[in-house]
């Protein structure tokens, strides 16, 4: 068996094979390999009896889930309104420069991606970012730097 | 000037241990009784639409069906909004109460959170939580089981249907009402689905009974709700605030004293500029005078040193991104709406264009699918038509 195929399988019998599980499942294999590979989505559908057509469509639908291959830190940072006015430029560029790629992008090591997200539910506390599921607010400069500095020891 | 915006604390306010007990004492008494009391209050919905909530148990309440599902929809997403996270977070004890009430008076033994990907860091307690809310169940013999469901970053999930169509493994794109979930819901199955904040409000219309919720507030907006205020204010945050005050009383409150403009009701609503602060009260329309507006609670500022152009651009590719792209006026609208203002802005289309755009985005609103489509028009025009000159200069 492989790595995919036992994942999928253990997955299956946590959750069942109904097509109401699929969601859950989906996320599963996102947490296990940090993507949706396409031999992911066609190995879902076999498990799950429906077609790999309607596992893709899925997918593809939610911004949690992504077809390319992400690092195993993902960088959310909120550009809605609230934030985009509390200067989520500067925080962008902070973290461009401090892991040294753009937004959109995964670094070498696969430790990090970053990416945009739309409003978190932390606009009080604006600017705000997920690192993963942690929520990070109320972000400067020199706080973006503390914090990338603690997960990049980890 | 004398201030009638009143504070109250009513959802948040003395949590306690015994939220529970409370609720069995509330368990004890017949469906008939609660609903009356639920009806009675004239408690809305708090997820935007304002349905009453007391109907809508009824509705489900007399659907037949073996089966029956209660909904804590927990997806809040709209722009400005973050007070369904803070009830989670700080009285999850009166959400799961709240939906042990709907569970009895609908006679249904299922039911779910469906919590947002971006809230995955209230999981942990929340489990804690529902562990221990099973636990008195079960030892008072009542059969009910709550699960957490997660969604995966996706803003129409939070539009009832979508977020049905997504728990039953498919894409979140909402279905044609009717029929509405009340009869056919999960699984087709009647299925009430409601707001965080409506679930703990009408525990708490039970718990101080229906006279007392109505003191607060005004005819046709009976109660307080959660505020989520943010933007440019000295004292952002959640305030539980009685219905029917007026914005300039709110802009006194939360302003930075050189306020432009409120968005009421997130990208959704309405944007509010400084000259109709007197005339506008919050709460649902009907029974209020002047502007009254509907609200899930979002209340953003903008001070003068904000572009308008820029927010309702921020607000238009929230839109764009988010359309579950299902259907035609929604799916295009969004992006030529976005298109449009920009080709304007750079003076590659006359300022005249506005009209059509005005235009088009009244047609959405009658031919959209679901709410999303339907609702970009409240702050597309009452952008466009308030700072006209900002969209052209
Ligand atoms: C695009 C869209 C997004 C919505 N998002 C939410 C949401 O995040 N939370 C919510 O409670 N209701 C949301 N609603 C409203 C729900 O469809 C539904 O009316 C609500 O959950 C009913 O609960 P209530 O009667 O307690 O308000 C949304 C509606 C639309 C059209
Ligand atoms: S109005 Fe927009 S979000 Fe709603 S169903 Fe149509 S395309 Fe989807
Ligand atoms: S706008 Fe950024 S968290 Fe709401």
């Amino acid at each position: 068996m492989t790595l995919v195929e036992s994942t999928v399988t253990e997955l299956t019998l946590k959750y069942g094979k109904e097509r109401r599980q699929l969601l859950p499942i989906l996320r599963g294999v996102y947490e296990k390999f940090h993507y949706l590979s396409d031999e992911s989505m066609v190995e879902v559908a076999r498990q799950l009896d429906i077609s790999s057509a309607e596992v893709f469509g899925k997918a593809t639908f939610y911004s949690f889930l992504s077809g390319s291959p992400q690092g195993e830190f993902v960088i959310r940072i909120c550009k809605t309104i609230v934030c985009d006015m509390k200067n989520k430029k500067l925080i962008v560029d902070t973290l461009e420069n401090l892991l040294k790629i753009k937004m959109g992008q995964t670094t070498h090591n696969r430790k990090f991606s970053l990416c945009y997200t739309n409003c978190l539910g932390l606009c009080h506390k604006a600017p705000a970012m997920l690192i993963n599921n942690e929520a990070y607010t109320d972000l400067t400069p020199d706080k973006v730097r503390q914090i990338i500095t603690s997960y990049k020891n980890r | 000037m004398k201030l009638s915006l009143k504070k109250v604390d009513l959802i948040l306010g003395s949590y306690s241990n015994e939220e529970y007990k409370i609720l069995f004492e509330m368990l004890s008494r017949n469906s008939d009784e609660i609903l009356k009391d639920l009806i009675e209050s004239g408690l809305k919905g708090r997820g935007g639409a304002g349905f009453p909530t007391g109907l809508k148990w009824k509705l489900c309440a007399e659907a037949v069906s073996d089966d029956k599902y209660i909904i804590c929809n927990a997806d809040e997403g709209e722009p400005g909004t973050f007070k369904d996270r803070e009830i989670l977070d700080r009285v999850p004890k009166r959400v799961l109460a709240g939906m042990a009430l709907a569970a009895k008076v609908t006679g249904a033994a299922k039911g779910y959170i469906y919590l947002r990907a971006e809230y995955s860091f209230l999981v942990n307690k929340l489990q804690k939580e529902l562990e221990e809310f099973h636990k008195i169940l079960k030892s008072n013999n009542i059969k009910f089981n709550v699960e957490i469901f997660m969604g995966c970053g996706a803003y129409i999930c939070g539009e009832e249907t979508a977020l049905l169509q997504s728990m039953e493994g498919k894409r979140g794109e909402p279905r044609n009402k009717p029929p509405f979930p009340t009869t056919t819901g999960y699984l087709g199955k009647p299925t009430v689905v409601n707001n965080v904040e409506t679930l703990v409000s009408a525990f708490m219309v039970c718990r101080i009974g229906p006279e007392e919720f109505k003191k607060l507030g005004i005819q046709g907006s009976s109660g307080s709700k959660l505020f989520s205020v943010s933007g440019d204010t000295p004292k952002p945050g959640i305030y539980d605030l009685e219905f029917g005050l007026s914005l300039a009383e709110f802009v006194d409150e939360f302003g930075d004293g050189d306020t432009k403009a409120v968005q009421v009701g997130g990208a959704s609503g309405f944007c509010v500029p400084r000259k109709k602060f007197n005339e506008t009260t919050i709460g649902y329309r009907g029974g209020l005078t002047g502007d009254s507006l509907p609200t899930g609670g979002s209340m953003m500022l903008f001070n003068s040193s904000r572009s308008m152009y820029n927010i309702l651009r921020n607000y238009l590719d929230f839109f764009a991104e988010e359309s579950c792209g299902q259907c035609t006026p929604c799916r295009i609208g969004c992006q030529q709406l976005k298109n449009g203002i920009e080709a304007v802005k750079k003076g590659e289309k006359d300022p005249e264009y506005l009209n059509q755009l005005l235009k088009l985005s009244d047609t959405m609103k009658i031919t959209s699918k679901c709410g999303l489509g339907q609702s970009v028009a409240n702050s597309f025009s009452s952008i466009v038509t308030n700072f006209t000159e900002e969209m052209i200069y």
